[in-house]
């Protein structure tokens, strides 16, 4: 069974159609990679799967259940109650610009979603998000406040964050595109090993090493559509004309 | 009348004053709150029975208001109200007065909040309520503190237009023993009052504002 399937998504802003039926799916595990131009729709797609965004055709499936589509009148309809909690725990979303919240401390801003929302236990909540931290390399930030971390720092904080949830899969939007150059090896290695850890992932990227080296799949995005999609090396060795244009635009 | 009987009549014309003071924002702060909750509605009536309703707070004179408030069950209503209704009738047109301002300063601060908070929440499984409770207020108070301040201090000397109600605050007793003694020294006496008030109440929403600078 797939973990999420996503099958003929249409989204429009304003009569500008953004995702044009787009299909795709992730199993237990697995690494996609979503790669593509600016405005081709990649944030958008991201923002379907995380229910962020309505769409306007199509159905999300979370583990084999149903938990978006679109009745035939155009409204768009969630499960009610806890099938709708249920498929919100599947999954967890790190942002481009981290979206910590400033007022807590970064163990605060681990431990609080684990007790308020999850009603965990106060005491295991501390000590799951303390390894967390301790894998991320940034025990010694327990205390700290997010405005006193570096872009680094603050991204790897939330992905501790997403995975104290522990989703069956994360989502990332572009997570080193706000970061200095010299700090996006530190979170793409965090992100290395959660695969290692075989935690699904869709990642949204424009660092073109590291897709290829980390998907199992990957999907190159144009103008709402899959243009190409396969193996990392498929689409890496694709003769596509606009995945040549776009990739002779990365390299200038 | 000796300098201690003028400073005993008008420390109990502070204390008073005071009593308005705390019980305005007492009332005012949270119904601030639920105004700018109507104010930002998505029902349209509601939005604009709200809309209007801050404009005449903000468009009139609270004295006006104090009046209307005072006066208004008697000449509408033909009630007659009892002795407490003079102050009662004080703290109503204070707080919804208040209200209207502080609601405006809330609606500023909530919209200035940056959408990804609330995404973030929302993905990481707050519910509606939390999120603005746990996520979003607390940044919100700490935005709008500076601007709650300037309302709190005006706050201080607008409690001196209760005299309008021949209410016993502090500007209508200086008032009342400057005609009597025809000495312009009461005046002198309430204006240290005040400025010492506001100085006090400065400096504790200072000691506020510090406590919440361990995050920018
Ligand atoms: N909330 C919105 N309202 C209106 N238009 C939107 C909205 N969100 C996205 N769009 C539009 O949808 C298109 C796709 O945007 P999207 O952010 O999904 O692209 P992207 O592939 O993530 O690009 P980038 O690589 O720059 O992040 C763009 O033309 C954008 O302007
Ligand atoms: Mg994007």
């Amino acid at each position: 069974m797939a973990l999420l399937e996503m099958k003929h998504i249409r989204k429009s802003f304003d009569g500008l159609e953004v995702i044009r039926d787009i299909s795709l799916q992730v199993d237990q595990g697995e690494v996609l990679s979503i790669i593509g131009p600016s405005g081709s729709g990649k944030s958008t797609m991201l923002r379907c799967a995380t229910m962020l965004e309505t769409i306007d055709a199509g159905e999300i499936w979370y583990l084999g259940e149903k938990t978006a589509w679109v009745e035939p009148d155009g409204t768009m309809v969630y499960p009610k109650g806890e099938r709708l909690k249920k498929a919100h725990s599947c999954f967890g979303l790190v942002f481009q610009n981290f979206n910590l919240f400033p007022h807590f401390s970064v163990l605060k801003n681990i431990v609080d979603p684990m007790v308020h929302n999850q009603k965990k236990p106060k005491a295991e909540a501390v000590k799951e998000a303390m390894d967390l931290l301790g894998r991320m390399g940034l025990a010694d930030k327990a205390d700290a406040y997010p405005c006193q971390l570096s872009g680094g720092q603050s991204q790897r904080v939330a992905i501790a964050r997403a995975l104290a949830l522990n989703p069956q899969v994360l989502f990332f939007d572009e997570p080193t595109s706000a970061l200095d150059p010299e700090l996006t090896g530190e979170v793409l290695k965090v992100i290395r090993s959660l695969a290692e850890l075989h935690i699904a992932m869709v990642i949204v990227t424009h660092e073109m090493n590291f897709a290829k080296e980390i998907s199992d799949h990957v999907i190159f995005m144009d103008k709402g559509m899959i243009e190409v999609e396969g193996s990392s090396e498929e689409v890496f060795s694709a003769k596509n004309d606009r995945m040549k244009a776009f990739f002779g635009k990365l390299e200038h | 009348m000796s300098f201690q009987v003028m400073m005993q009549q008008l420390g109990s014309g502070l204390l008073r004053s005071i009593h308005i003071f705390a019980l305005t924002l007492l009332f005012s702060l949270p119904l601030g709150l639920l105004v700018s909750f109507g104010r930002m509605s998505k029902n349209r009536i509601i939005r604009s029975i709200v809309w209007i309703y801050i404009s005449v707070m903000r468009g009139t004179p609270l004295m006006l208001q104090l009046l209307a408030v005072y006066f208004g069950p008697f000449y509408i209503g033909g009630l007659k109200l009892g002795t407490m209704w003079r102050f009662t009738a004080i703290i109503i047109a204070f707080s919804v007065n208040y209200a209207a301002y502080f609601a405006e300063i809330y609606r500023s601060g909530i919209e200035s909040m940056p959408p990804g908070q609330y995404e973030a929440a929302r993905i990481l499984g707050y519910s509606r309520t939390s999120t603005f409770f746990r996520i979003i207020l607390p940044q919100v108070i700490k935005r709008i503190l500076p601007s709650v301040t300037n309302e709190v201090i005006t706050l201080v000397k607008d409690t001196s237009l209760a005299f309008s109600l021949a209410y016993a605050e502090m500007f209508t007793i200086a008032k009342q023993i400057a005609a009597k003694e025809t000495s312009f020294m009461p005046f002198l006496a309430a204006a240290l009052f005040y400025y010492v008030f506001n100085a006090i109440v400065a400096f504790g929403m200072e000691r506020i504002e510090k406590s919440l600078n361990y995050y920018t």
